[in-house]
């Protein structure tokens, strides 16, 4: 029985260890995701907290307030015409923090707020109370408020009581954040799963090689894939948005032709990048590792769940152009700001480009056979 | 001449899986590529087939070629290949359709095809609830459905029961009986008996020798055999001296035996006569013609089921 129980455990071993894209995919991929986000994030004091302060008198709008200035005795930085400021806090561990303060009026902040920009925005000074406003549902902004009110208590920046004004109003709670984010999430697994996952079974399971043994085109069979996907795809975003329209009341606020073509373009995106995944992958194993390897990292940096402007500022211009981040941004800006078909211009072709490139680096390597 | 294969060698890593093999097929005509696993018949079909690309060599198709006229070669070969696993959840009905629109091919065709491999009554059966040869009648019928001039079948009755396989072989002599050219990759020296014309025996990526059954037999497998268990001590010397015994071997270790003579009939009387007198014992006996297998052994050193 045990001889038997070791025979079957040292023959899985082998199997597993003669595959070399398994081993990778199981060992190596982990240790170099922990590598890349671990050097990139693990230092806490690297997360800036970017909160405005809410100034609608035209002649400080972009002049941060004395009493800032005073108390944390901090110079500000000049930042694209207005002004910010770093302030860094605690030393200890647990109660590091750095928080970027910026002056707006509080249409830009409601923006700047819906874009993921800032976590939340104060209102008034020490003397009249400082008031807080954020959605209490998101805990980035929860987190950042709690961190901010504390160091300032220590500064004894204030004595007066401090309020919280929850912000509720459609468009500026983190659902409405949320949501856009899950829809760009659905795009990109239809079409790597969905695309990407089907072709690399069809190949394993020889049927590939017998459908291109036919007159059929191969161009005609790539396109029946993502034909496919991308009609389940826009059903399952028409599913997703009844269900969040009605039930938390979000509405699209831009233009549905901006939506078509930022969904077209992002679908080209990922469906691209989903035939050249696909195009050598001869193991279930290594596909499920190769997938993951391109979804988790922009699940983690695109802005789904939390801001990418909480990352530091250098990472901030790599994470724009990922698919998946131009896609959110495009899908939250046409939700939730009402942006329309000339502001979603740009990303839209981006987007087209990635999906292009991909789709031709996919048919020099794809492997029918 | 329908099928020319001109010098093709074809090599994968460190394995030469066919090295300067020639074949030449003509219309009509039916040929087993018979040899055991690992011999290249599969290398050789699929370059024949165009899905793969041989290392050096040409092979020409109604005089074309894979490079020039693909398109045009894939309307006019019909084929199963090894280990195809259909969409499991699609029903018979389905993938024949599906299959027939890459030839352009109507519903009539289907049904017609459906009819040809008895599978009407599964027609709305999801192709994963299907037996093995319920399975390789359905990679069959694919292979048929554009009535392809030329049907290249690759195992097409590996791992099935004797009856399915019967079954398979019915459908194919009907098909033969159309005129269609075909080729087949087997094992199977039945099958290759009951379903071919010619029979090339490959081995090692090389193709041993051609010819039909009778010829292949008469050229290189002279004589009957009488294959024999005896206990106790045969008498060799004795029983080569029988009349029409052309060899004679016995294991003393196993106690099994082989005369090869020239008839039977004319041995096997003495032979038992020679049993008698000598007193020893005989647990078992056979008597018959020498099979394709024999001659494979006596070629390779192999067994064609190796």
């Amino acid at each position: 029985m045990n001889s038997m129980l070791l025979r079957l455990v040292i023959s899985q071993f082998k199997l597993f260890f003669r595959e070399p894209g398994v081993v990778f995919w199981s060992f190596g991929f982990p240790v170099l995701m922990a590598w890349i986000l671990g050097i990139a994030f693990a230092s806490k004091g690297e997360i800036l907290r970017n909160v405005a302060l809410v100034s609608n008198n035209q002649a400080s709008a972009s002049t941060l307030p004395e009493w800032l200035l005073q108390k944390t005795g901090m110079a500000p930085a000049e930042f694209s015409g207005d002004y910010e400021l770093v302030w860094e806090v605690g030393e200890n561990h647990g109660e590091q923090a750095r928080f970027r303060f910026r002056v707006m009026p509080e249409k830009a902040a409601m923006l700047a707020l819906k874009r993921g920009q800032i976590t939340l925005w104060i209102e008034g000074n020490p003397k009249t109370g400082l008031r807080y406003r954020f959605d209490p549902n998101n805990a980035e902004s929860r987190l950042t408020y709690l961190l901010l009110e504390r160091a300032f208590r220590k500064q004894k920046f204030v004595r007066q009581k401090a309020e919280v004004h929850p912000l509720t109003m459609i468009g500026s709670r983190y659902v409405d954040f949320l949501i856009p984010g899950l829809m760009a999430i659905s795009i990109m697994n239809a079409c790597l799963w969905g695309i990407g996952w089907n072709l690399i079974e069809l190949r394993i399971k020889k049927l590939l090689r017998r459908m291109v043994a036919t007159p059929m085109r191969k161009s005609v069979f790539l396109l029946s894939h993502g034909l496919n996907r991308m009609i389940l795809s826009a059903a399952e975003l028409l599913l997703l948005y009844g269900f969040v329209h009605f039930y938390f009341d979000i509405n699209i606020q831009g233009s549905l032709q901006a939506l078509a073509l930022v969904f077209l373009s992002g679908y080209s995106a990922f469906a691209g990048i989903a035939v050249l995944i696909s195009s050598r992958v001869q193991n279930t194993q290594s596909g499920n590792g190769l997938i993951n390897s391109v979804t988790l990292p922009m699940f983690i940096l695109s802005g789904i769940f939390f801001s990418y402007h909480n990352f530091p500022d250098w990472v901030i211009p790599y994470v724009e152009v990922l698919p998946l981040t131009l896609l959110t941004d495009s899908l939250r800006g046409i939700i939730t700001e009402g942006i329309g078909l000339a502001q979603v211009i740009q990303p839209a072709l981006g987007l087209l480009a990635i999906g292009g490139i991909c789709f031709a680096l996919a048919l020099k390597l794809f492997r029918w056979h | 001449m329908v099928i020319e294969v001109h010098n093709v060698c074809k090599s994968f890593k460190d394995v030469n899986a066919v090295r300067n093999v020639n074949l030449r097929v003509e219309s009509g005509e039916a040929v087993a590529l018979l040899g055991p696993n690992g011999a290249g018949k599969t290398t050789l079909v699929e370059m024949i087939e165009g899905v793969q690309l041989p290392d050096s060599g040409t092979i020409q198709i109604f005089e074309k070629t894979w490079a020039k006229d693909e398109h045009l070669l894939r309307q006019e070969i019909g084929l199963a290949l090894q280990e195809t696993r259909f969409q499991e959840r699609l029903t018979v009905e389905e993938t024949l359709d599906l299959f027939a629109s890459f030839y352009h091919l109507g519903k009539k065709r289907t049904n017609e095809v459906l009819d040809i491999i008895q599978l009407e009554s599964k027609r709305s059966t999801w192709v994963v609830q299907l037996s093995g040869g319920q399975r390789q009648r359905l990679a069959l019928g694919i292979a048929i459905l554009p009535s392809p001039r030329i049907l290249i079948l690759d195992e097409p009755t590996t791992g099935l029961d004797p009856n399915a396989r019967r079954d398979l072989w019915e459908i194919l002599e009907d098909f033969k009986a159309t005129g269609t050219t075909m080729i087949l990759t087997t094992h199977y020296m039945e099958e290759a008996e009951f379903l071919c014309d010619r029979i090339v025996m490959m081995d090692q990526g090389k193709i041993l020798a051609e010819g039909s059954l009778n010829q292949l037999l008469d050229k290189f497998g002279e004589g009957d055999l009488i294959e024999y268990v005896i206990e106790g001590s045969f008498p060799t010397q004795e029983a080569k001296a029988l009349s029409g015994v052309l060899t004679c071997r016995w294991n003393e270790d196993t106690g099994y035996g082989r005369l090869i003579v020239n008839s039977i009939s004319e041995t096997l009387p003495d032979f038992l006569d020679l049993i008698k007198i000598t007193a020893v014992s005989l647990t078992s006996l056979e008597c018959r013609r020498r099979t394709l297998d024999d001659l494979f052994l006596a070629m390779s050193g192999r067994h064609l089921d190796e």
